[in-house]
């Protein structure tokens, strides 16, 4: 029975590309935290969250959600996840349901309650008109909404997003924010990257600041402004004075 | 735009058709760019023997023609010019669709009348020249056995070229028109797929019909025809007057061509842009009207299931292989209906047709199901074992091949039970190789890109296309010569296991 009370738990995370990408990367998150993973291009942000949703093997490490070590049992872990890429991944000739259905069948939510629940998640990202229309000619903003909704329709635990706002209007984003502060109220816990400062410094309660795969600061922002030394910062500036500093030092 | 400006974006269009060529086979990997070119100079150097064999008692023909001779020959220019035409509607429809540079052509400041006259000319350069490759070893026999007249027959490939091109951008046009962009896509690629195969197959039709042959000179070469046929000074014998030697009919082939492109273009240009406008507006609110039903309950596997299938009936190439692979279905389901009131033994020619269209099916089928996922990261993060993901997967190849083919296999009970038994052997071993194949060289690909599936990976091309060719042959020879038929299954197993031993090693 699993009795660690993290909602993830990251140890000694490694992983090698042509270079060092993931560098022994501990990280702790805790149930019902909204938690924003920030760093430079090709820092390794998504490379650890790919290896924490079962998507890429670490080299080295430990990876436990909710107690379940994603490692040895990757499939009971991968069922409490939801993983959502920048690049929607939809299928063209299926219908935003058709694609819900499918995935809820994947996860074995049973119909009656996935039904439901997939029509609602598509009504509050505004696609309510778009149910029966295959995905092919919708929008990237779009896309990237139905590939949201699919990621929520079994209720995950723990919801990982790379990027979910990019390409996103003001309204989308607006829709996609409400709902993962609607999810993270109801005791669901958000890892996601972003390079929307405004986004991590508005909803997160916790920020990770990661530079050439390793974890260079973390806490909530006044705590980030405190290891920066000015209270009166705002997060952009935490954010480039801690890559910076991370820069001159390597 | 003035004549500088147009003549750099025909070069630009050219550029374009040359590396999305050469992507097609490469594989898109930049290294094998050389291995490509000289593939396809010892192809092309390996094809003056087949051609020899076919054409090559033909070169001593001096005019005049009879009309038997003419009859043939017409038909052999008329199949070139439909797969030219299926080539030219292929490569038309790719430009509204595929190329996604239509916005920055629209918005930029030239005549867009003038950009895509250049455009429509650049497919009608690359239809030909794509003729003119093909032709060239049964013009080179012709010309070494019979003369140099025969170099004539060149320019009857570039007056058909030019005709197919302009003929198939008034097809692609008028479909847009009639059932808009989204349809004409799907109709396109069936069109493509189906053209050429259309014409043998009817000749096929027409054979056993009436000759009990699946031999389509035998309707060519037959009295009839020869009674049916208009005199050899009319207008319909010009491409094969042309082809030996008659200049005048040469000039007035071109000329042809070339007023029929020009009246197309001139027609067809303005409106391209429209049209083109059109088909991408159209992508953006494709509507399909899907009834509403309620979700529906079962296991992981069968959620996976259904998708594939639900995918594959949605797929535009999937839809136009199959119908291609049911027409050439057509002639020995013909034979075989035939030859329930005869003992014709033109009915063993079923079995190797059917396990070899099953073959090439479930190879098309296995990369769309295994490699060509679209949302890859999405089945990889569901709570489903790879190796049961995989499973399902190959369920959905054999049971569509199942329903395809077991309706034949069970006509074939009512003519012969043992034939009945072999095919379906055959169809069942066919498709598991093909599958398996398909599953040792799996790579990770999106489905829209399965016209590079076969340069991908050669070796995983041909052992696909000599196991069907294998079992095909061993399911014939079980019929007539059982001991040889051992012989081809175990050379066939052999092929399997040394194609296994050479792919890239999975978990």
């Amino acid at each position: 029975m699993p009795s660690d009370q993290s909602a993830l738990r990251v140890q000694g995370l490694t992983k090698r590309f042509d270079r060092l990408a993931v560098d022994t990367l501990d990280l702790v998150i805790r149930p019902g935290e909204f938690y924003a993973l920030l760093g430079p291009n090709g820092a390794g942000k998504t490379t650890t969250l790919r290896m924490v949703a079962g998507l890429l093997r670490p080299d080295a490490g430990a990876v436990s959600i909710f107690g379940i070590d994603a490692l040895n049992d990757p499939v009971a872990a991968k069922q409490v996840t939801a993983w959502v890429s920048d690049e929607p991944m939809i299928y063209d000739k299926l219908t935003p349901l058709e694609y819900l259905e499918f995935i809820a069948g994947l996860w074995g939510v049973a119909p009656s309650i996935a039904d439901a629940c997939a029509r609602q998640l598509l009504g509050s990202l505004g696609l309510e008109p778009n149910l029966h229309e295959r995905c092919e000619g919708f929008s990237k903003g779009m896309r990237q909404k139905v590939a949201l909704a699919g990621a929520l329709i079994h209720d995950p635990r723990l919801i990982i997003l790379d990027e979910p706002l990019t390409g996103l209007d003001a309204v989308s984003a607006r829709h996609v924010k409400r709902l993962l502060g609607e999810r993270v109220r109801a005791g669901n816990t958000v890892i996601m990257t972003t390079h929307i400062l405004e986004v991590a410094e508005r909803m997160a309660d916790r920020i990770g600041v990661i530079a050439s795969g390793r974890l260079v600061a973390e806490g909530t922002l006044a705590e980030l402004r405190q290891q920066n030394g000015r209270n009166d910062t705002s997060l952009e500036d935490v954010f480039i004075a801690l890559v910076d500093t991370q820069a001159a030092a390597a | 735009m003035n004549s500088t400006a147009l003549s750099w974006f025909a070069r630009h269009e050219i550029r374009l058709a040359w590396r999305e060529w050469l992507a097609m086979m490469t594989g898109g990997r930049r290294g094998r760019k050389r291995a490509a070119i000289v593939g396809l100079l010892v192809f092309a150097a390996l094809l003056h023997l087949p051609a020899y064999a076919v054409i090559g008692k033909y070169a001593n023909l001096q005019r005049p023609i009879d009309k038997t001779t003419l009859i043939v020959t017409t038909a052999t220019i008329f199949l070139a010019w439909t797969l030219m035409l299926s080539q030219a509607i292929e490569s038309v429809t790719r430009v509204f669709y595929a190329r996604a540079d239509l916005d920055l052509i629209m918005s930029s400041p030239v005549k867009l009348t003038n950009v895509f006259s250049v455009r429509l000319a650049a497919i009608a350069l690359s239809v030909t020249a794509m003729g003119l490759l093909f032709s060239t070893p049964f013009v080179d026999v012709l010309v070494l056995k019979g003369g140099v007249r025969w170099l004539v027959a060149f320019g009857v490939v570039i007056a058909i070229g030019i005709s197919a091109t302009a003929v198939a951008i008034a097809v692609t046009v008028m479909l847009f028109r009639l059932i808009g962009a989204s349809r004409t896509r799907l109709v396109a690629q069936i069109l493509a797929a189906i053209i050429g195969a259309g014409f043998v197959i009817a000749l096929q039709v027409a054979a056993i019909l009436s000759y009990g042959t699946l031999s389509r000179f035998a309707v060519l070469t037959s009295q009839a025809a020869a009674a049916f046929a208009p005199d050899p000074d009319s207008i319909v014998w010009w491409p094969a007057r042309a082809a030996f030697g008659d200049g005048e009919a040469l000039l007035l082939l071109l000329a042809f061509g070339l007023s029929l492109l020009g009246a197309v273009m001139a027609g067809f240009s303005a409106r391209f842009a429209d049209t083109a406008a059109r088909a991408s507006a159209n992508a953006a609110r494709a509507s399909h009207g899907t009834r509403r039903r309620a979700f529906r309950s079962g296991s992981r596997q069968q959620a996976l299931r259904r998708k594939e299938f639900m995918l594959l009936r949605r797929d535009p190439w999937l839809v136009s292989q199959t119908l291609m692979q049911l027409l050439y279905l057509v002639p020995p389901a013909l034979l075989l209906w035939r030859s329930f009131s005869d003992s014709s033994l033109a009915i063993v020619l079923i079995t190797p047709v059917v396990v070899m269209a099953a073959g090439q099916l479930a190879g098309g089928l296995g990369w769309l199901t295994i490699s060509g996922e679209d949302a890859p990261d999405l089945v990889a993060g569901a709570p489903l074992p790879p190796s049961r993901m995989i499973r399902a997967k190959i369920e959905v190849v054999l049971l569509a091949i199942a329903a395809l083919f077991a309706p034949l296999v069970l006509a074939l009970i009512f003519a012969s039970p043992t034939q009945a038994v072999v095919t379906a052997c055959g169809v069942v071993m066919a498709a598991a190789s093909a599958t398996a194949i398909q599953l040792w060289f799996r790579v990770q690909a999106r489905r829209s890109q399965f016209r590079r599936r076969q340069t991908s990976s050669r070796l995983a091309t041909f052992a696909e296309a000599f196991s069907s060719i294998g079992w095909a042959a061993t399911a014939a020879l079980a019929l007539a010569i059982p001991l040889a038929a051992a012989i081809s299954g175990l050379i066939t197993t052999g092929l399997l296991a040394a194609t296994w031993k050479l792919s890239p090693r999975r978990e």
